[in-house]
């Protein structure tokens, strides 16, 4: 790991979606009024398969060089460096980064076209392609970067696009309004990621290592170990790396919808079809799950944390699932069910299985995506019907589409030898042997009810009679090629897909298992791997008691919603119907949320906001008011006493002055009598004075 | 020089004039009056300077003032007949009892 | 280019005398002046950018001249790291601004003029490195702002400019009673800063720490810190687009400005003392209150100005840190600021100029009817937003990672304030621009060029900033890592001393 070898073509994978973001989103407008909307399409999936491509040669490159020297660098420029945190643009490829940027630009590269097809009569043709590659390239940033400041500029980034993109039809203010809703949920997780870097920092700048470059922090984790969390002098007995890689998960939680912040993803469903396969099932949302795994060997040294994330992935797989029961929405179904199965990952990282939850990251990224795109095609078919209660029988009609859809949910339920049971299987068996009993049960029963649900989705939509309207009927139709050749591709790599990680008991063929070891490799990580049970007759045993369930989930499902031998009113009238009610509602949980966090909140913005123009505002007008009212004293005071006397002054003087004028007369002879008088009157009293 | 004639003799003489003058300036109401008779006042004071100036010291400082009240004299003349102009164009008059637009 | 400094500071008064000289008719002269007078400024910025050594915190360019002997007071004039960043702000946004001033129609001789008057005033500000002439320019300063509030602003423009002028006055005279008590008291008297910030230890912790409030207060008027701040929402609102452009953009930074360059240079001591305080938890609940003002806010303008008091928040917690991250962080979070706000100042004038009215529940569905306007809005409310890849994630997280090491719990919640900051800009987002167009508005015209001129550059340096934030980190780092040592060396020796 310490000698990566120096490459320059890493920056090209990221920055081919960024251009092509760039010239949709500048000249998109006008390409697409000169050109068509042929021009978008070309410029915007062109890029992402050349992307693709070019990961494909990096793969194929990365496959000659020996396992433990597989990791390449492509450095860019210096982005800061500031306070002993000196930070490159750079990109990294190893084995996970590389799985996880095949899976991007692949799974990615296969929505874009299907989205030539699904969005071609939107006017802004342009601007969904801009974002969709927008996203890729944050995308590709999350993954490739090698500093954990780059990879949250991904984070970050793929929050606004992913923003952008559930409001894309921004007309119809509940979607901007699930696309708020998205941005903020990811912010509240966002901020406990920020506090769990800047934690990671300080300890790190503690014991002389200031950085945060992923693959210098791995080298220096283990001295992390034993290190007490320390906030500016308070020094506290929990463990720094402790409270880091929790902060981390709460991050995660956000990202990759796991409880308590998974309230955004159904709402995003909003967003077009293809968004959510792309953003919100394949790729995006298991963010969350690749830091971890990226960031194993940290996790791998808080047993805690780790068992906090097991317990919180069971829990989400379980709780989402019970929620998918009851939904009507094809695509929420869809959603809860991507909820359910991040959970699975959680819960497979919790337990140690770091191999495993990649490994369903990858299947899961294939059939969801399947069934996202087959449930889009759906859509498109039932011109813009979401709601199942109104299809019905559709295989006939739309035999591809059925097909596919029909592979990927055999995938998703973990039948045998689909891509979802290798992976799936794998993480159940690993909760189990890494003494996890009640992450397992969880799982297990989770397994279930995803059957029971996923079957019901596909007896709802395919089979039976048509419900929807009688114009509907008319106008459904299998979809265009470029979204059946997509579907078909999806549907294929859900069948297969799963052949690289074979389970134990089965064969001993884990190519996929042995490709991320180098990632897996710490010493912590490697301790936390290998312990458990190493049977392969249990394994078998358990095994066979997952597909029995699975098995269990199917009849049920059979029974009610295709033989309609049971009535699901009977269930859901159980108990006066209350546990139905609070399915049916997902628990109220955004509704608790509303009362308990945002209402509260409202309220407190609104009461500052008067007590900022009224009291503190209030204290600078009082203020003002009273200092008037001085100078109103000091003014009348001026009036009456200062300028009294000057008044007084001058009034004397206009008096004296009117008395003295009479002597005035103006006639000449009278002055010279005058004259003569004070004359004859000065010699007088002369001579009498002289006498 | 004429034995009989002394000094007392000119101050008579002023005397009368002065007299003469101040009379003519106090009862005069006209202007023109009035200026004659400052003349007289002055002319007065010329043979007192005179006067006073022979039989004093012998030297023309006398001389040299009377010559200075004579030329201010056609000066005070000249504005004096001027103010009078004026006050006739103004109150159509030369009274100097119409002019009493400054009483007080 | 010898005298750049005096050349950039005098060469806006040039083109006000250019003005004032012409008649009054000639409307459209005036304009074209205040433009060429501000060319030459910008043209010397980047000037004194690109020569400006970056490995000394010692003052380059200086001038200085014997101006008021028997007083001591000396024209001096010199930038380091922090005001050459500043100088680099004050000209780009003077150079906007006025682009930004074009739709004044009324006594445009009077508002160019003052426009200039002010421009000088603010640039004085930065380059000064006496004291007196630092307060001559602070007070110069005022006068023209009273003025283009109260002549060309809104409806309640004389309540508003009144309560900014003696908000700042109040400010100006403890800052001249601090000034002339750091003057009689020196070791010597002199006003000059760099000798005073030599001989800060002459000064005792009592003396330094009253000095200090006083200056403090002074300052933070103009941040404007809680509780001193309400002059602000009333004054944006008042105001033309510009003089809020200018206002927000850079009037603001004199605040911090004078903190770093007074209160920390010469007090150190007592800056180590009262900063925790005083620029911490101020600085916090400046974050926090501000983001929550605004989000109950209505009135679009009103918004953006709460939105200003919670971001500068940030720059008093980096700056209370005394760690090379915090201190780098405000600084930068100083700049960043300038430019994205200057930006929302730009753009709130935008749709009034349009609606003649700011009321955000009045608007909705603007994306349809401007999309290019709407476009850049959102770009520039992200950037408020400090998402990554743009110049304010960079300064705000210097900032908070700065602070973490001193202040965890202030970190806390000015992180925390990143997740109301994203509620109040998407929520006001969606109610302008997104949702069914207001059949009101649907004759509106999208930006105009001169209106994107002055948009657009503004948000490509936000975007460079972002991913190459070296290009103005590179200018402070010498300057901030010396002055940190300042303050927490001479402190620790005076603190011992004291105690």
């Amino acid at each position: 790991m310490d000698h990566p070898i120096a490459v320059s073509f890493i920056r090209l994978i990221v920055a081919l979606p960024l251009l092509g973001a760039a010239i949709n989103f500048i000249a998109g407008a006008w390409l697409q009024k000169t050109f068509g909307k042929r021009a978008i399409s070309l410029i915007g999936c062109g890029v992402v398969i050349a992307a693709f491509i070019l990961a494909v040669r990096a793969f194929i490159a990365m496959l000659a060089i020996p396992p433990e020297n597989r990791f390449m660098l492509d450095d860019l420029w210096k982005w800061f460096d500031v306070g002993g945190l000196s930070l490159d643009i750079a990109f990294w490829l190893d084995p996970l980064s590389m799985v996880m940027t095949l899976i991007v630009t692949g799974v990615g590269g296969l929505i874009h076209i299907y989205s030539i097809g699904y969005m071609h009569d939107d006017d802004a043709y342009w601007r969904f392609f801009g974002w969709l590659n927008l996203f890729t390239f944050a995308m590709l940033v999350l993954v490739l970067g090698d500093n954990l400041w780059l990879m949250f500029v991904g984070w970050e980034g793929v929050g606004l696009c992913s923003f952008a993109l559930i409001g894309f039809w921004y007309k119809v203010t509940a979607n901007t309004t699930a696309g708020n809703k998205a941005f903020i949920v990811n912010r509240i997780g966002d901020l406990a990621f920020v506090i769990a870097l800047f934690s990671l920092f300080a300890g790190l700048q503690s014991i002389g290592h200031a950085t945060l470059v992923t693959r210098e922090i791995a080298r220096y984790a283990p001295l992390l170990a034993g290190v007490p969390l320390n906030l500016a002098g308070y020094q506290s007995a929990y463990p720094l790396v402790g409270f880091v890689t929790l902060l981390m998960f709460i991050g995660a939680t956000g990202k990759s919808a796991q409880i308590p912040l998974y309230v955004w993803l159904p709402d995003a469903m909003a967003g077009p079809t293809p968004v959510s396969a792309l953003i919100h099932a394949a790729t995006m949302v298991t963010a969350g799950v690749y830091m971890v795994a990226r960031l194993n060997f940290l996790f791998s040294m808080s047993p805690f944390t780790m068992e906090v994330i097991a317990l919180v992935g069971g829990l989400t797989a379980l709780f989402a699932a019970t929620i998918g029961v009851a939904q009507n929405d094809i695509k929420k179904v869809l959603a809860y069910s991507t909820v359910s199965q991040l959970g699975y990952m959680f819960a497979a990282l919790g337990v140690g299985a770091y191999a495993a939850a990649v490994f369903h990251l990858m299947t899961h990224a294939f059939f969801k995506a399947c069934l996202f795109l087959g449930a889009g095609s759906v859509i498109h078919a039932m011109g813009g019907e979401q709601d199942m209660r109104k299809m019905g029988g559709l295989r006939h009609k739309m035999p591809v589409t059925f097909v596919t859809f029909m592979a990927a949910t055999l995938a998703i339920s973990g039948v045998p030898p689909f891509a979802g049971f290798m992976s799936k299987d794998e993480i159940i068996w690993q909760a189990t042997s890494h003494g996890h009993p009640v992450v397992w049960a969880m799982l297990l029963i989770g397994a279930g009810i995803t059957v029971f649900y996923m079957f019901r989705q596909v007896y709802m939509t395919f089979f039976g009679e048509f419900r929807g309207t009688h114009e509907q009927e008319h106008h459904v139709h299998e979809s265009p090629p470029s979204i059946a050749y997509v579907l078909i591709a999806l549907g294929a790599l859900s069948v297969v897909g799963g052949f690289v990680m074979i389970p134990e008991f089965i064969g001993t063929f884990k190519p996929f298992e042995a490709f991320l070891d180098p990632v897996f490799s710490s010493e912590v990580t490697r301790r936390i791997t290998e312990a458990g049970i190493h049977s392969h007759a249990t394994e078998a045993a358990f095994g066979f008691v997952t597909f029995t369930i699975v098995l269990i989930g199917w009849l049920v499902s059979d029974l009610m919603y295709r033989q309609h031998k049971l009535d699901p009113a009977r269930f859901s009238q159980m108990l006066d119907g209350v546990p139905y009610e609070w399915v049916y509602n997902k628990y109220y949980v955004d509704e608790f949320y509303n009362r308990v966090i945002i209402q509260p909140y409202m309220f407190a913005t609104r009461a500052l906001a008067w007590f900022d123009s009224n009291i503190i505002d209030g204290v600078v007008n009082l203020a003002a008011s009273i200092i008037v009212f001085l100078s109103w004293l000091s003014g009348l005071f001026d009036h009456y006493v200062v300028d009294g006397l000057v008044n007084f002054a001058s009034n004397l003087t206009l008096d004296v002055g009117g008395r003295l004028r009479r002597l005035e007369t103006g006639s000449i002879n009278g002055y010279l009598y005058g004259l003569l008088a004070a004359v004859m009157l000065i010699l007088l009293v002369r001579a009498v004075a002289r006498a | 020089m004429g034995g009989g004639i002394t000094l007392n003799d000119f101050l008579v003489l002023s005397l009368i004039i002065f007299s003469l003058g101040l009379v003519t300036v106090l009862t005069r109401r006209n202007a023109i009056g009035i200026l004659m008779g400052v003349e007289l006042i002055l002319n007065s004071a010329n043979i007192n300077y005179l006067a006073f100036a022979y039989y004093g010291g012998g030297k023309y400082d006398g001389q040299i003032f009377a010559i200075f009240v004579i030329m201010l004299a056609a000066a005070e003349a000249v504005i004096g007949l001027a103010v009078v102009l004026a006050i006739y164009q103004n109150f159509k008059t030369i009274d100097v009892d119409a002019a009493e637009t400054l009483r007080g | 280019m010898s005298h750049a400094l005096t050349l950039i500071t005098f060469v806006p008064i040039v083109g006000m005398v250019l003005i004032l000289a012409l008649p009054d008719a000639m409307k459209n002269a005036f304009k074209w002046i205040a433009v060429a007078a501000t060319i030459p400024q910008l043209l010397i910025a980047i000037h004194l950018y690109e020569h400006f050594d970056t490995t000394t915190s010692a003052v380059q360019f200086a001038e200085k001249a014997s101006w008021m002997p028997s007083y001591h007071i000396t024209y001096f004039m010199g930038v380091d790291g922090i005001s050459i960043s500043m100088v680099l702000l004050t000209a780009l946004i003077m150079f906007i601004s006025v682009f930004a001033s074009f739709g004044i129609n009324r006594a445009e001789k009077g508002y160019y003029a003052m426009l200039l008057m002010l421009d000088t005033g603010m640039m004085g500000v930065f380059v000064s490195l006496d004291f007196f002439l630092f307060y001559i320019f602070w007070e110069v300063m005022l006068l023209p702002m009273y003025f283009l509030i109260g002549i060309w602003g809104g409806p309640r423009r004389e309540y508003a400019a009144i309560k900014f002028f003696l908000y700042t006055l109040l400010g100006s005279v403890l800052i001249l009673l601090a000034m002339l008590a750091l003057y009689y008291y020196g070791a010597t008297p002199t006003f000059d800063l760099t000798e005073l910030a030599a001989n800060s230890s002459h000064y005792s912790i009592g003396f330094q720490r009253i000095v200090w409030l006083a200056l403090f207060i002074g300052f933070a008027i103009k941040i404007p810190a809680f509780p001193f701040h309400t002059w602000l929402p009333d004054a944006h609102v008042e105001a033309p687009t510009a003089i809020s452009v200018i206002l927000a953009g850079v009037l603001l930074k004199m605040g911090t400005y004078g903190i770093l360059r007074v209160n920390f240079a010469v007090l150190p001591a007592a800056t180590y003392q009262l900063a925790w305080l005083f620029l911490g938890v101020i600085g916090t609940i400046n974050i926090v209150y501000g983001a929550m003002c605004a989000m109950a806010q209505t009135d679009y303008k009103k918004l953006i100005a709460y939105s200003s008091i919670s971001h500068m928040g940030y720059v008093m917690l980096g700056m209370a840190a005394f760690t090379t991250a915090g201190i780098n962080g405000a600084v930068l979070q100083m700049f960043n600021h300038g430019t994205i706000t200057a930006m929302l100042f730009i753009l709130v004038g935008v749709i009034y100029d349009r609606a003649h009215h700011r009321e955000i529940n009045g608007f909705g569905g603007l994306a349809q009817q401007m999309p290019i306007y709407t476009a850049i809005t959102g770009f520039a409310f992200f950037a408020g937003m400090g998402l990554p890849g743009m110049s304010a994630f960079i300064s705000e997280v210097l900032v908070l990672l700065g602070a973490w090491q001193t202040h965890p719990f202030m970190v806390v919640f000015g992180a925390a304030t990143a997740v109301l900051t994203a509620g109040y800009l998407l929520w006001t987002f969606q109610r302008i621009y997104l949702g069914p167009l207001n059949e009101k508005y649907k004759d509106f015209p999208d930006l105009s060029f001169r209106e994107a001129f002055t948009l657009v550059p503004l948000g490509i340096i936000v975007l460079i900033l972002g991913v190459y934030p070296h290009a103005i980190l590179g200018l402070l780092n010498t300057s901030l890592v010396h002055l940190n040592q300042v303050v927490l060396s001479t402190s620790g020796a005076a603190v011992a001393m004291v105690r």
